[in-house]
């Protein structure tokens, strides 16, 4: 069903746990199949400079989940916030059709630790745009 | 990949080998006498000689007479032709018909059809280990009743519905039963007259037995509807030329299968219980289905924290074949309507593991598997959001 490149994020998710001291926290239910992301970001000068994740879900979520952790890491707050899922599911060389929404969990999060480094820090938060990347 | 990787298969719900006496049996009947049974000639006697050595041994398997046993492509044509035979044959008579919560698809998705021909059904609920009680079922019937079905034992937790019982009621009220029995036949004691069973499905790749063939016994003076119409084959009810080879392994492997029960059911119900104890030692982890009255080689947990199809993938990898009843597959996907059925809490529902025994599975298999799961629930605990810290390795 998955490609090798998706099995081996799963069987060997990078950036996987949590970070004590995160300077933003996301976390995200899909409601559809029950799965959850969190995502730990550690911040500098607006540039993720470490990034986890945890991740209750099937094989496609945990891969995208990792795989967006490592396509993050090093980038802007802005850079990080534009990652789309159709994005993480190319650098996984693509996903069966019908896991294409597990990746959307990924991206998800990512937003949601964003925001919340943003308005800890007494930023406004970032709003979701009105077209989504949901439909596939 | 490891080449030397170690496989276990714990799947026999899904399906079996063939056994290769059985497999050696058929082969005769697809290279030298081929013939089609419904011919004149010496050739195609043999192919009906066989065929009816066949139907013998299946009538015995279920304590029923050889005239009574039709041969079908498996379980889920037997489930249709009974279910929607009976339903137009009696509708004249009613358009009700009793199920439970739990069926295969092949008996729910049957009854689903016949309610947009017009036919009503009500669904018996299960208590929470999946059992159906048979005063409800009484407590159903209603003057429009022509049908009950409820499985002899369920596909996916392997609880044994009190068949005898449901039998015994039907009767009663004279109101035909059907029971599928595919999990049930070749692991269970059946006797079609003690259980009061007017029509049983079978499937013979679930007793070691080829795929694509099954049986539907009818009992005698039981009229339904063909599902298939055609040539005069199966005394007129079932056309197609039949499946002469699959129904001669189906008929091999079913005695084999009975004659092996009283001691296989005993030897796999205790590495069953050494499974699911070993399984049960592992925090947050409960057993689906009822703890005694189940197939010999069922198991059935959930876990809590983790999701099915990453225990799969991950017991795959060290050579596990196993099932779950979570199916993040697609956009509307759904947890198991059997688990959700006995109750099993939404947060925990997603994390099953069905774990199948057959004749094959060793001691040491069952060691191994433990060990497997208990390494990959650990794994995927670590990675899981909702595993608290007292359950992670590194807290």
């Amino acid at each position: 069903m998955y490609n090798e490149k998706v099995m081996d994020y799963f069987e060997h998710p990078r950036n996987q746990g949590a970070i004590e001291d995160a300077d933003g926290i996301g976390e995200v239910g899909n409601p559809e199949c029950g799965d959850t992301t969190k995502i730990y970001l550690k911040v500098e000068h607006d540039v993720i400079t470490d990034v986890k994740f945890q991740t209750f879900g099937c094989a496609a979520a945990v891969a995208s989940s990792s795989m967006a952790t490592e396509l993050i890491k090093g980038k802007t707050l802005k850079e990080a916030w534009d990652l789309s899922n159709s994005a993480v599911a190319d650098a996984l060389d693509g996903l069966p059709p019908k896991k294409l929404h597990c990746s959307l969990i990924a991206e998800g999060a990512i937003h949601a630790a964003i925001n919340d480094y943003r308005t800890k820090r007494g930023l406004e938060a970032w709003k979701e745009k009105k077209e989504s990347h949901a439909e596939h | 990949m490891n080449t030397e990787k170690r496989l276990v298969y714990m799947d026999h719900a899904a399906t079996t080998a063939t056994r290769p006496e059985v497999a050696a049996a058929m082969v005769p009947f697809m290279t030298s006498t081929f013939g089609n049974p419904s011919s004149l000639y010496d050739l195609a006697k043999v192919s009906r000689t066989a065929m009816d050595g066949a139907r013998e041994e299946v009538a015995v398997a279920l304590g029923a007479d050889p005239e009574e046993i039709f041969f079908t492509s498996g379980g889920t044509e037997s489930d249709n032709w009974a279910i929607k035979g009976i339903a137009f044959a009696k509708k004249a008579q009613g358009t009700h018909i009793i199920t439970s919560v739990i069926e295969h698809h092949a008996v729910s998705h049957t009854c689903e059809w016949l309610k947009k021909q017009g036919f009503s059904v009500t669904y018996i609920p299960v208590d929470c280990f999946g059992m159906v009680d048979p005063a409800d079922v009484e407590a159903a019937i209603t003057p429009e009743t022509i049908l009950i079905t409820v499985m002899m034992a369920n596909n996916e937790v392997g609880t044994i519905q009190p068949i005898a019982e449901i039998g015994a009621i039907a009767l009663k009220h004279g109101v035909l039963f059907h029971t599928d029995a595919v999990q049930a036949v070749g692991h269970i004691p059946v006797d079609v007259r003690a259980q009061n069973i007017d029509l049983l499905s079978l499937s013979s790749h679930k007793f070691h037995g080829p795929k694509g063939v099954g049986a539907l016994y009818i009992r005698s003076g039981v009229e339904l509807d063909s599902l298939i119409h055609g040539g005069a084959q199966e005394r007129g009810q079932r056309a197609g030329t039949e499946n002469v080879s699959g129904i001669v392994g189906m008929g091999l492997a079913l005695s084999l299968a009975v004659k092996g029960m009283p001691e296989n059911a005993l030897r796999i119900t205790a590495l069953r219980k050494r499974l699911t104890e070993g399984l049960l030692a592992i925090p947050k982890t409960y057993l689906n289905g009822h703890p005694e009255k189940r197939l010999p080689n069922n198991v059935n947990v959930v876990f809590a924290f983790i999701e099915g199809e990453s225990i799969l993938l991950m017991l795959n990898r060290r050579g596990i074949s196993a099932s779950t009843g979570s199916a993040c597959s697609s956009r509307s996907s759904e947890p198991s309507h059997v688990l959700t059925a006995c109750g099993v809490p939404l947060e925990v529902v997603h994390g099953s593991l069905r774990l199948t025994l057959g004749e094959e599975t060793t001691e040491a298999d069952v060691s191994y598997t433990i060990d497997a799961v208990k390494e990959v629930v650990q794994r995927l605990r670590d990675m899981s959001p909702l595993t608290p810290p007292e359950l992670r390795s590194q807290p």
